[in-house]
C-alpha cells in the first residue's frame, strides 16, 4: 500500500463485511509526541479468540475465494516497521477494535495520504452504515458523524451528489484548519 | 465554510426536485473490487473517476458500490457492470482513463468496451 489511508479503507471494509452499524475511525497526529495513531472500531459481528490470534497471519483468511488474507498483515507491517505498535481486540457479537501506532519520524513511515478520500468513499458506498470520523492534530480536531448528517438530511441519501460534494468540501476545509492552514 | 445549515438547503432542494432515489430495480450497478488486492492495485482512483464522470453526465440510474475480492487478484483493479436484463460485464486492469471511457461508451451509449473486458485480457 502506498498510503496508510488505503490500509484504513481496507480494514474498514472488514468492518462493513462484519455487518457493523457504526464504524468509527479516529486519526490522531501528534508531532509533539512523534506519534500517529489510527483506531478503527466497529460494532460488527466480532471474532472468536482463535480468529483474533490468527488474524495477523497472512495465510489465515475466512474467505473462500482465495487462500491468503493480507489486509491486517500489511497494516501491521506498515506500523511495526516504524517502531510502532499494533493491536486488535475483538469479541463475538460486540465488535472489533484495531489500534495502530506509528512513529512519525521513522524513515520507514508510510505517509497517511488522502484519508478524506477514504472516508468519503466509505460513506457514499455504504449508505446503510454509519461512520464517525475524527481527525486531530496538536492544534485542533474535528469530527464528522453520519448519524448527525442523516438527522438533518431527513431521508435524502448520503450518496446524493450534492451531499457527496458537501462532505468532500467539509472534510477538506476542516483538514486545513487542523493543520493550521486557515484561521477560523 | 461548509455549515450544517447548508446541508439543510441541500435537503430542501433535493426534496423539491423529488430527487429521492428509491431502491430502483432498473438501476445499473457499477461494482468496484475493493479488497486488499484491489485497493493495492489502485481501485480508489478508479472509483473516484467513475463517481466524477457519472456526476458530470448527471446519470441518475447508476449506483456505484464497493465489492470484495472475487478471486482474480492478478487482474485488479476489477470493475463489474450489471445492467438489468443483460449479462454482467467484467472489466480488468482498470485505470481512471478507462473508467471515463466505460462511462461514456458502456453506460451512456450501451456499447461494451470489449478490449477492456476480462475476455480480451486472458
Amino acid at each position: 500500500m502506498r498510503e496508510l489511508s488505503l490500509n484504513v479503507m481496507d480494514v474498514a471494509q472488514n468492518s462493513v463485511r462484519a455487518d457493523a452499524s457504526l464504524i468509527s475511525i479516529t486519526v490522531n497526529e501528534s508531532k509533539e509526541k512523534d506519534l500517529l495513531s489510527i483506531v478503527i472500531e466497529d460494532d460488527g459481528c466480532g471474532m472468536t479468540e482463535e480468529q483474533v490470534q490468527n488474524v495477523t497471519d497472512p495465510f489465515f483468511t475466512t474467505r473462500t475465494t482465495r487462500k491468503v488474507g493480507l489486509g491486517i498483515p500489511l497494516f501491521k507491517l506498515a506500523c511495526e516497521q516504524t517502531g510502532g505498535s499494533f493491536s486488535i481486540e475483538s469479541k463475538v457479537d460486540c465488535g472489533t477494535k484495531t489500534t495502530a501506532n506509528f512513529v512519525m519520524s521513522s524513515v520507514d513511515m508510510v505517509p497517511l495520504g488522502d484519508i478524506n478520500s477514504t472516508v468519503s468513499i466509505l460513506i457514499r458506498c455504504n449508505p446503510n452504515t454509519d461512520f464517525l470520523f475524527t481527525h486531530s492534530t496538536d492544534i485542533e480536531s474535528f469530527t464528522l458523524d453520519t448519524r448527525q448528517l442523516k438527522e438533518i438530511l431527513g431521508g435524502v441519501p448520503l450518496d446524493n451528489p450534492d451531499v457527496v460534494v458537501w462532505i468532500e468540501e467539509y472534510l477538506k476545509e476542516q483538514t486545513q484548519i487542523i493543520y493550521g492552514g486557515v484561521i477560523k | 465554510m461548509k455549515s450544517l445549515a447548508e446541508l439543510q438547503a441541500i435537503r430542501d432542494k433535493a426534496k423539491a426536485e423529488l430527487n429521492l432515489r428509491q431502491e430502483n430495480p432498473d438501476a445499473i450497478r457499477v461494482l468496484v473490487g475493493m479488497a486488499t488486492c484491489g485497493i493495492a492495485a489502485g481501485a480508489r482512483p478508479v472509483l473516484n473517476a467513475f463517481t466524477e464522470e457519472i456526476a458530470k453526465r448527471g446519470l441518475q440510474n447508476v449506483t456505484i458500490t464497493q465489492t470484495g475480492c472475487i478471486g482474480i487478484c492478478q487482474f485488479e483493479p476489477v470493475v463489474e457492470i450489471e445492467v438489468p436484463g443483460e449479462e454482467k460485464v467484467t472489466y480488468v486492469k482498470m485505470t481512471p482513463e478507462k473508467a471515463v471511457r466505460i462511462v461514456n461508451d458502456h453506460l451512456v451509449n450501451k456499447n461494451v468496451v470489449t478490449e477492456y473486458t476480462i475476455g480480451a485480457n486472458t
